[in-house]
């Protein structure tokens, strides 16, 4: 029992916490960065021209249909032969962010066609330029009802953030992997991988929660169940 | 002789092969207040749409105080929009906004005003539609009447010099008309030009300088109420007169 703390103290948990940071910074800048991508993908694949918003589509069909280890390898692994070296770390973040910027962008679309067009031609008949009105009118109101959908993908990118260290980004999943293969406790070591991994989706959720909190006005309410 | 503060000339749209309006024109004079009547699909709303290019005609001029109007110019369009103040049938309030803010944004972000300015004389357009103390509620916490009294303040904060109202009272419960065609009136004495399309031929009868009677796509007569109610020339007009009538009263 004594040499299975001291095996904990010494080695488990500054492994995982080190992983823990790592992963924090990969989620954080790519949470952000995809949720920026995918209302602007989102509102081009709506608002756009036709070749703005084919362009939009396509992207969404390309990073939402490959699997997301394959688009990491191709940018860690493939982009050096046409001469473009990202560290493990970049590669990680655009690779998220992408793919969380095409899921995102499908949330916001949906919320950006259920706002009534009665609500443009007010703006409209006022002197709202297209983008003016997009920015202080149709936004604001997508974002409240998309904010749902979008908490959702946020929980998601926390989990897919373990696939970093498939390009050697070590995160908390690289640790505990490392450290596995090397005490072969894989059991012990994976459930508190699993643990760290449900406090941070835990947080998440109440954070997301009171953000929508803060959001909700009257005529917003989402159902809760 | 008085020229017209806004002048239509032969507006017409096509969606497809339907023709919805077929060259309509009208000249407005400041503080007209002009009716357009008609079955549903004359082309009363398309008409009121053209007017502030909400709907683009396909062909037609528009001049605003004898300055054309050049749609294709986007600074110009914004422009002459704010100065037509447009009040829809659903409303269509922000629905992410108070009653207040409401009213200021326009304001605030298509005028460049600053947010306390604005602020103030949102509440004044409130006051004057009898709405102030309910400024901080939203949308979803107003009846319809109010909700059409906060679309009438929100374009009044624009200054507008001609204000087009598609069926203002036709979403309403009976009960709720009356105050907002009594914020109406009151816009119709103090001055300003309207032009409303309506079926509350009561209210449209005490008020306007002129009825113009619309079916498919043209105005067929024009007139004083009591010459388009009492004595029309056109048999079609006299028919929707008299059905119009019995649905909807004397009463304003």
């Amino acid at each position: 029992m004594t040499e299975g703390w001291l095996y904990i103290q010494a080695e488990v948990y500054p492994a995982l916490l080190k992983g823990f940071w790592v992963s924090l910074q990969l989620i954080a800048p790519s949470a952000l960065l995809g949720l920026a991508i995918g209302i602007m993908v989102g509102v081009l694949r709506i608002y756009g021209n036709r070749p703005v918003m084919a362009a939009a589509n396509t992207f969404v069909a390309i990073f939402r249909g490959i699997p997301l280890v394959v688009q990491l390898f191709i940018w860690y692994f493939g982009l050096p032969h046409i001469g473009i070296y990202l560290s493990p770390f970049v590669a990680s973040v655009l690779g998220f962010s992408l793919c969380s910027g095409a899921y995102h962008s499908e949330y916001i679309r949906g919320a950006l066609l259920s706002i009534k067009r009665g609500q443009m031609l007010a703006a409209q008949s006022l002197g709202f330029s297209k983008v003016r009105m997009i920015i202080s009118i149709i936004l604001p109101q997508a974002i409240r009802r998309a904010l749902p959908g979008c908490g959702n993908e946020i929980i998601y990118l926390i989990k897919y953030s373990s696939l970093a260290y498939m390009i050697t980004c070590i995160e908390l999943t690289g640790q505990g992997k490392i450290l596995a293969s090397n005490s072969f406790k894989y059991t012990e070591v994976f459930l508190m991988i699993g643990a760290c991994y449900l406090v941070m989706t835990s947080v998440a959720t109440i954070v997301l929660g009171r953000m929508e909190e803060r959001l909700r006005i009257p005529g917003f309410e989402h159902r809760r169940t | 002789m008085t020229t017209p503060i806004l002048r239509i000339e032969n507006i017409s749209k096509r969606y497809g092969k339907k023709d919805v309006l077929k060259g309509a024109s009208l000249d407005v004079n400041k503080g007209d207040l002009k009716i357009l009547i008609g079955p549903s699909g004359a082309g009363k709303s398309t008409l009121l749409q053209c007017i502030n290019f909400l709907v683009k005609p396909d062909e037609g001029r528009i001049w605003l105080d004898e300055q054309e109007v050049h749609y294709a110019n986007k600074r110009d369009l914004y422009a002459y929009r704010q100065k037509v103040g447009m009040i829809f049938q659903d409303f269509n309030l922000f629905d992410h906004l108070t009653a207040l803010e409401n009213v200021r944004i326009g304001m605030v972000r298509v005028k460049g005003m600053g947010k306390a300015e604005a602020g103030e004389r949102a509440v004044l357009e409130l006051e004057r539609v009898g709405l102030k103390e309910h400024m901080q509620k939203y949308p979803a916490q107003l009846s319809g009447g109010q909700k059409q009294r906060v679309s009438i303040a929100r374009a009044l904060a624009m200054d507008p010099k001609v204000m087009l109202l598609d069926e203002p009272t036709s979403a309403l419960d009976p009960e709720l008309i009356g105050e907002v065609h009594a914020v109406i009136r009151d816009l119709g004495n103090n001055g300003m030009t309207m032009i409303m399309a309506t079926h509350q031929i009561g209210f449209a009868s005490s008020l306007a300088s002129e009825i113009l009677f619309m079916e498919d796509g043209r105005i067929l007569e024009r007139g004083t109420p009591d010459k388009i109610f009492n004595h029309a020339e056109n048999a079609r007009t006299q028919e929707f007169c008299s059905k119009i009538t019995e649905l909807y009263g004397e009463r304003g």
